[in-house]
């Protein structure tokens, strides 16, 4: 690597205090003319909390044109009206990229990003009281050839420490202005936007960029160390509390057991916090429902705003109480500093299945819902773990099958107590929710056996010093996962929703004819066109029709039969629906029926998420492939056995 | 898969990172040695080992082991923390702190 300190050694303080002393007056700033900033740092710099100072609340959250990496992007103004355009770019150590997130970084800074604008400065992000690695990376950034700020984040802590800092000298070294900044508290902003100014009006000189060789990387270290010595002096007493923490919370039985604590409160605060307000909006939409049904006149268009949009809606955004918790909880352990250390626990569990210890999150989430487990999976950073992670998600037991679950356990599970003290409906959903991790880790197994032979990702990562997370940027995080859940329920998911409620309601009932109405459907035409195929695994025509609106979401499913079976049974089937069940379908069948959702994809939110996340059909169709592969073999070997054994 | 028994220590008291127990203490003398079953080219495991910060003269010391087979490790490097699987920490050679021979038979 080319350090190339003649060219800019007299570049830290002159160019930028001239320009601060000539601000461009605010009116001169043309749309086109914006400079753009981009922020690039090593993973917790404090990069995004600096992201989250600059722009405030005005940010926009996209994906990068053809990846599904995050693009975060806002505006920024200083005090005297200046204007700039900041994106915070995923966190790396190294320009030589080794995930998707770190291509996107490598290539947004060398301006060979296809429709992103080139970055006119880049601000260095750094943690001050972590340097070591980040010179590393400035070197390497500095290279590159475009303006460059250094900003030394988390400067108070640093102080705190007793670090102490030779901040000219740095800048000297270095040959790039150097700034202290306190994103949390927004100290330092106008001071780095002042040196980011100085830069934007310079020429760029871009040079050209190649990985660097082991060498090189070695050279750049001893370079980086070199400056590191001189101008950086530890602090003579070490905060010693990340390592005292450590030692409790990385030990091999209390940190799991500590980690095991973690997680069933999470789990109960997803499921009991999350059910007084999702009760609420159900009941909200369903009101609005009968509203809407009240003044407009009965018809399709009646039909289609009541039971496809208002409902169709209604059944993605009841989930979002939970997917606030869930990511509350996510943002904080992160933040915090502990899901690095939940991944070293985890990781010689999860290596047995052939996943990353960083999946095991994105897959405990998914025990609630798997689109934030989906969405949840890219705190991985290799494509192909992944991947693995999302197609084996679903798997997990999701809250929408519990509805399933407990009807059908209730109507045909005796209550009665087995081995002296296990109740039998108890065990069986146990085995329900055992069957669905242990079928996870096998299909990750079998995944990477098969498809991925050999390449195994290494498992290397930074145990970040323990922080106090900032209120407002975890306020700030949960906001953006929210934003981006309802953005997709109202694209791609609310389309599915009503492609399904299309199929369960057109054609309309013909006048004078008798059984359900979704049995003149398409929905129930297709329901008669595959029973055959679903007659070995026991299920009978209302079980296939049922399926069908199912596919909007499980619990659906639980509804349809209720409408199945209650209009077609007539008097005697108005009981509760587990009743008519229990009248009408065999121990076999039953039994079929949850083991057909253990694996059964039917759920149109979880594909539509799936494809915004693989950006490729490819991806959700060969999960719905297996998924359905699977269900259907579990549901065939359940009923023959049953039947076999006289059930 | 590891063992403590696999390397017993070198006179020169140099062995892999990947070898060594908890409690080692020592200095990284070489970064890049094949990895047996490692699914990276040697050379890739080996950039991405100097990106995190293992480089020749760093000082390292394990300070936690995981739950099962003692895997993956927790090491002190220089001030930083670093989390790997002792496949990969096999490609960094490190040399033990003189009085620290003990901890490399303490593997087992």
């Amino acid at each position: 690597m080319s350090l190339d300190l003649g060219e800019t050694l007299e570049s830290p303080s002159s160019p930028a205090t001239d320009s601060v002393a000539t601000p461009p007056p605010p009116t001169s700033a043309t749309p086109t003319a914006i400079p753009r900033i981009a922020l690039v740092g090593t993973p917790n710099c404090g990069k995004t909390a600096l992201f989250n100072a600059l722009t405030g609340a005005r940010q926009k959250v996209a994906n990068y044109a053809g990846v599904t990496v995050e693009r975060k992007e806002g505006p920024v103004v200083a005090a005297d009206g200046w204007r700039g355009r900041v994106v915070d770019l995923p966190g790396t150590y190294s320009l030589r990229a080794r995930s998707p997130d770190e291509a996107v970084t490598r290539d947004v800074v060398l301006g060979r990003f296809a429709g992103e604008a080139e970055p006119d400065v880049i601000i260095c992000v750094a943690d001050a009281t972590n340097l070591r690695l980040v010179l590393r990376l400035a070197l390497e950034l500095k290279s590159v050839g475009r303006p460059m700020v250094l900003a030394l984040n988390m400067f108070d802590i640093a102080e705190r420490q007793g670090w102490r800092i030779d901040v000219e000298r740095l800048s000297r070294e270095l040959g790039v202005p150097v700034v202290t900044t306190v994103a949390t508290r927004k100290r330092g902003m106008e001071t780095l936007l002042d040196a980011v100014r100085g830069l934007a009006v310079r020429p760029i000189e871009a040079h050209a960029w190649r990985e660097p060789t082991s060498t090189e990387l070695r050279v750049a270290h001893r370079e980086a160390e070199r400056i590191r010595k001189a101008c950086v002096t530890q602090p003579t007493q070490p905060d010693t509390l990340t390592g005292r923490l450590d030692s409790v919370l990385l030990h091999p039985i209390a940190g799991s057991a500590i980690l095991l604590t973690v997680l069933f409160l999470m789990f109960q605060a997803v499921f009991t916090w999350a059910q007084p307000v999702m009760d609420l909006i159900k009941a909200g939409f369903d009101h609005l429902a009968t509203l809407v049904a009240q003044v407009m006149p009965e018809g399709v268009l009646r039909s289609l705003i009541t039971d496809g949009v208002i409902s169709g809606v209604g059944s993605v955004l009841v989930f979002l109480p939970q997917i606030l918790i869930l990511f509350l909880f996510i943002i904080l352990l992160e933040d915090f500093g502990y899901m690095a250390r939940a991944a070293f626990l985890m990781d010689k569990v999860m290596g047995g299945a052939g996943l990353h210890g960083r999946a095991f999150i994105p897959l405990l989430s998914s025990f609630a819902c798997a689109i934030p487990g989906i969405m949840g999976a890219r705190v991985i950073d290799s494509k192909r773990d992944r991947l693995t992670t999302i197609l084996v998600a679903p798997l997990m037991t999701c809250s929408a099958r519990i509805p399933v679950y407990t009807l059908i356990i209730s109507a045909f599970i005796p209550n009665k107590t087995v081995w002296g003290f296990v109740n039998l409906q108890g065990l069986v959903m146990f085995g329900l929710y055992g069957a669905g991790i242990v079928s996870a880790l096998l299909v990750g197994f079998i995944i990477r056996k098969l498809f991925w032979r050999g390449a195994s990702e290494p498992f290397i990562m930074e145990l970040p010093a323990y922080k106090l997370p900032d209120a407002k940027n975890v306020i700030m995080g949960v906001l953006t996962r929210a934003k981006i859940f309802l953005r997709r329920a109202g694209t791609v998911i609310l389309s599915m929703m009503i492609l399904i409620w299309f199929l369960s309601s057109v054609p309309g009932k013909p006048a004078g004819a008798v059984g359900p109405a979704i049995d003149y459907s398409f929905a129930g035409m297709i329901g008669h066109f595959i029973e055959p195929v679903l007659r070995p695994i026991g299920f009978n025509w209302q079980i296939a029709v049922a399926l069908i609106p199912g596919m909007a979401a499980r619990e659906v499913s639980v509804a349809a039969l209720g409408t199945v079976y209650a209009v077609a049974g007539g008097a005697e089937a108005v009981g509760p629906l587990g009743n008519a069940l229990h009248n009408q379908w065999s121990m076999p069948t039953a039994l079929a029926f949850l083991a057909w959702f253990i694996f059964a994809p039917q759920c149109a939110s979880t594909f539509g998420v799936v494809k915004r996340e693989t950006n490729s059909w490819a991806w959700p169709t060969a999960m719905f492939a297996y998924m359905m592969a699977l269900a259907y073999l579990a549901a065939f070997a359940a009923f023959h056995i049953a039947k076999a054994s006289g059930l | 898969m590891f063992s403590g028994r696999a390397k017993s220590p070198e006179s020169s008291g140099v062995v892999p990172l990947g070898s060594a127990a908890r409690g080692f203490s020592g200095v990284v003398v070489g970064v890049g040695v094949a990895s047996n079953d490692g699914g990276l080219q040697a050379g890739e495991l080996e950039r991405r080992l100097l990106e995190i910060g293992f480089v020749e003269g760093a000082r390292v010391e394990i300070l936690h082991e995981g739950a099962i087979g003692r895997d993956p490790i927790a090491v002190r490097l220089d001030d930083m923390r670093v989390a790997l699987r002792r496949r990969e920490a096999n490609a960094v050679m490190v040399q033990a702190d003189a009085g620290e021979a003990a901890y490399l038979t303490a593997a087992e």
